[in-house]
């Protein structure tokens, strides 16, 4: 099991500001070990959901073009402090995340 | 792994049924769809991701600013922060032209999320970031350049 997200969720007038931490290597599979001289096995996020509440608000794909510990940034209108955010990630193998914030 | 498997299998973790008819040449993957099928993600050049996604020649838009850095000293990690103020978007897509894999993300958004997305991308080499906005259903474009001095895609 993979580390897990590091979520900040902040009111800002209507709108919630979610900034998320992935912690994962997002290796594209391109990359070669400097010891080895091998190519170091793919290994990314493929994709991602934020809900809140329940309903979800963001879906996402990714390629391993995303850097390392990816970082996610968005808005959502309509949300209030209070509110519960839930972010689940899973990966190219089969991997699975899910961690939860509350908007402050 | 061929595009079917990769189908086959997302359909059958439970990330829909939409995959498994689009493997099963039922639907044709468009926009429409919730986020781009994997084969865009492996694509490996724009035009490539661009049909993956059912993209075709979007209208280039002033409505969507893209925020990253002139000149990246570090390909591995560009902070890429894209917003698009076109009513209604539901999707946005970020492209690294030059990139191996040119399509980095694809985002759609739902349930009152805006039409704005933060991330940190890995270039290859200096090139055009693109994103794809999508909204009622049309597509729309802008690029910014950013200039790379070292490449983050390894090799």
């Amino acid at each position: 099991m993979a580390d897990p997200m590091k979520i900040r969720a902040t009111m800002q007038g209507d709108v919630a500001d979610v900034k998320v931490l992935m912690n994962h290597p997002m290796e594209t599979g391109l990359r070669k070990d400097s010891k080895t001289g091998q190519k170091v096995p793919a290994h990314f996020i493929t994709t991602v959901t934020a809900k809140i509440n329940g309903n979800t608000v963001l879906e996402g794909g990714m390629s391993g073009g995303v850097s390392k510990n990816p970082y996610l940034g968005f808005k959502v209108k309509g949300a209030k402090s209070g509110d519960k955010v839930e972010l689940s990630w899973e990966d190219n193998k089969g991997d699975k995340r899910t961690d939860t914030a509350t908007i402050s | 792994m061929n595009a079917l498997r990769r189908n086959v299998l997302k359909g059958a973790s439970g990330a829909g049924a939409v995959a498994v008819a689009v493997a099963a040449g039922l639907v044709t993957p468009t926009r429409v769809l919730a986020v781009s099928p994997r084969d865009a993600f492996d694509a490996k050049n724009m035009a490539d991701a661009m049909k993956g996604m059912g993209v075709s020649s979007p209208a280039d838009s002033k409505d969507i600013t893209i925020k990253a850095p002139d000149i990246a000293e570090n390909g591995a990690v560009v902070p890429v922060e894209v917003t698009s103020n076109i009513a209604g978007t539901t999707g946005i897509a970020i492209i690294a032209e030059k990139n191996a894999t040119p399509l980095v993300a694809d985002f759609d958004f739902s349930g009152g999320a805006q039409g704005y997305i933060s991330t940190r991308i890995k270039m290859g080499s200096t090139s055009l970031v693109r994103a794809v906005v999508t909204a009622g259903g049309k597509s729309y474009t802008a690029t910014k350049e950013v200039k790379v001095t070292i490449g983050g895609c390894g090799g």
